[in-house]
């Protein structure tokens, strides 16, 4: 720590003023800033100084991805050695080692993209290196099928941080999650590559690890297959994660080892989380009483709406984005109650989306500004009511 | 003949085309913006279609403007248009049978097409026929500019190909290459608009709103 200290030092003076790497200086300020916590603080307004600036709360979050990107390692070579058959004889590194090679570089596109373009635009601007991508750019690989070309997640990434965030004015301006619009671009512009029963099991040996496997294979998510040949039956391999799906978001388990680091260190809040939870399965047990006995989605039961697809993912790292989400405590049940609804409500309703989830969170990004909205004023209409008394 | 295209004239004629185009700067006639640019043919079609329509709807209006009573001008100028619409939607019907097709609807909307009352009202009311030609030509012909930058992109990135030829190769294609299903879609077709006008207000500060 301290050679890396006393190593930025001896740099620092190339990137200020009159020095000679002064363009790049927002660069070596990002990265200053992203390993040691600035001693600085404003100088004028009024600030609230929290334990924590945006870089470590970012950090916190990443740190809670990690176990839902291993075990999504782990299960794209999983999946690709159950479908080729050489499970048995596989060893863990080599199953390990095809995932991850096959994830890599889609992690590391997404972060050379879009930090590329956060770069050129705080170099632009003469502003900060804003922090904000750090988050979106793990989370986009994880929410993809592992079979999305590498160029068109490029595609993605540079059009989301362009118009999802930039545009409205970088990190904490945004209205929608920015992970989330680079999935539903690669979902409305690539339908081909994003869902369907050939996108989700990897299909090609890399470095001589794994098989080709024959042209034509497919695996259907299980919401897709409950979507056209009906429910499949409840198993612990859902839970588990063993089951095709996007990257990151097939394990329950892992997922809540993530939303146990992020309640724990408060970056996340737990109303948001469990009211999306609650929103479903309230949904799903409607559906399960009331819904149309020929439509497979309706008779799912609810724990199994909960537990399959991108809810859990959702619920645990995107519907609890501070910045896309309601902001006031009581906002946060409505709107969390809400994206959990509009989950299963997608789902089961329209045939042409067996996955709700990502719909449901940006049509609630949209709202999270009005329910705010409402809940303040009925608290000011509430103490005025107190005052006149 | 001078007087015909002094300066003032050509101003008429070409500011719409850019400073002060219909559909970027005046943000009018979007929605047909965003139906018929999926393709390079309608677009251009309607453009056409549209600048013939304001050419002759303001020279109408401007002929009959010191006839018209005030209190039903805008009966009057619907009447116009609608006549000018109806002449223009035969005319496609008959000769370019396909296209009239594609645009389905939207010909016989161009009557609610905000350009064409805008320019009725704010231009060949107060204006000799010959400037309200000038205008009318301008406005549509900007309108027309617009659609076809718009329709250019999405069919070229959308379906790989312009005015129904294709363009990227098939090789592309077979190397992985993908069209890009967004871009048939009307939210494309907001993004491209809202990025012309970004590129125009970035190279003409003088259109940026002040900040307060």
């Amino acid at each position: 720590m301290k050679a890396l200290r006393n190593y930025l030092d001896k740099i620092k003076p190339n990137f200020e003023e009159g020095g000679k790497l002064h363009a790049l200086r927002s660069v070596f300020d990002g990265f200053e800033t992203f390993l040691f916590v600035p001693n600085t603080t404003a100088r004028k307004g009024v600030n609230i100084h929290d334990a924590i600036d945006s870089k470590r709360i970012m950090s916190f979050v990443v740190i809670a991805l990690v176990p839902a990107l291993l075990f999504g390692m782990y299960n794209v070579g999983y999946q690709h050695y159950m479908a080729a058959g050489l499970m048995d004889s596989a060893s863990f590194i080599e199953v390990f080692g095809y995932g991850f090679l096959a994830v890599l570089p889609k992690i590391l596109v997404s972060y050379i993209v879009g930090l590329g373009i956060e770069f050129i635009v705080a170099q632009l601007k003469g502003e900060e290196i804003q922090e904000g991508f750090l988050v979106s750019g793990i989370i986009i690989p994880m929410i993809v099928p592992v079979n999305c070309p590498l160029w068109i997640l490029a595609v993605a990434v540079a059009f989301s941080v362009i118009f999802a965030k930039e545009v409205f004015g970088g990190t904490g301006m945004n209205v929608f999650n920015v992970a989330l619009i680079a999935r539903a671009f690669l979902f409305f512009a690539y339908p081909t590559m994003m869902s369907g029963d050939t996108v989700w099991v990897a299909t090609e040996s890399i470095f001589g690890l794994g098989a080709d496997l024959p042209d034509g294979f497919t695996a259907a998510t299980a919401l897709g297959e409950a979507a056209t040949i009906g429910v499949p039956a409840f198993s612990m391999d859902m839970v588990w994660g063993f089951i095709p799906g996007s990257i990151g978001e097939t394990s329950v388990v892992a997922i809540l080892l993530g939303a146990i680091i992020l309640l724990w260190s408060g970056v996340a809040s737990w109303k948001t989380m469990l009211s999306v939870f609650v929103g479903g399965s309230v949904v799903a047990l409607l559906f399960n009483t009331f819904g149309a006995e020929d439509n497979y989605m309706a008779m799912m039961p609810w724990y199994q709406h909960l537990v399959l697809g991108g809810f859990c993912f959702g619920a645990v790292f995107m519907a609890t984005d501070p910045v896309t989400s309601a902001r006031t405590e009581t906002g946060k049940f409505i709107f969390g109650f809400l994206v959990g609804a509009m989950a299963v409500i997608i789902r089961v309703l329209n045939p042409g989306y067996p996955e709700g989830m990502m719909l449901a969170i940006l049509l609630m990004n949209v709202f999270a500004p009005l329910i705010d909205y409402y809940v303040v004023q009925s608290n000011i209409n509430r103490r005025l009511k107190r005052m006149s008394k | 003949m001078a007087s015909l295209f002094s300066k003032k004239n050509r101003e008429v004629l070409l500011t719409p085309l850019g400073l002060n185009n219909p559909v970027t700067v005046q943000v009018l006639g979007i929605c047909s913006a965003l139906a018929v640019t999926a393709q390079l043919e309608p677009a251009i079609v309607m453009g056409l279609s549209v600048t013939v329509i304001t050419a002759f709807s303001n020279v109408v209006i401007s002929l009959l403007r010191n006839t018209i009573p005030n209190r039903i001008r805008i009966i009057v100028q619907l009447v116009v248009v609608a006549a000018l619409v109806t002449i223009v939607s035969e005319i496609l019907k008959a000769f370019a049978y396909d296209v009239s097709v594609q645009l389905s609807v939207y010909v016989g909307l161009i009557i609610t097409n905000c350009i064409l009352m805008g320019r009725l009202e704010a231009f060949a009311m107060q204006n000799g026929p010959w400037e309200s030609c000038l205008d009318g030509i301008g406005n549509g012909l900007g309108y027309a500019k617009i659609l076809i930058i718009v329709a250019f992109f999405r069919e070229l990135l959308g379906s790989g190909s312009l005015l129904g030829i294709r363009i990227i190769p098939e090789a592309a294609y077979e190397a992985g290459y993908l069209n890009n299903g967004l871009m048939l879609m009307p939210p494309m077709a907001l993004i491209i608009v809202a990025c012309i006008i970004w590129y125009q207000r970035a190279k003409h500060p003088e259109l940026q709103e002040s900040s307060n």
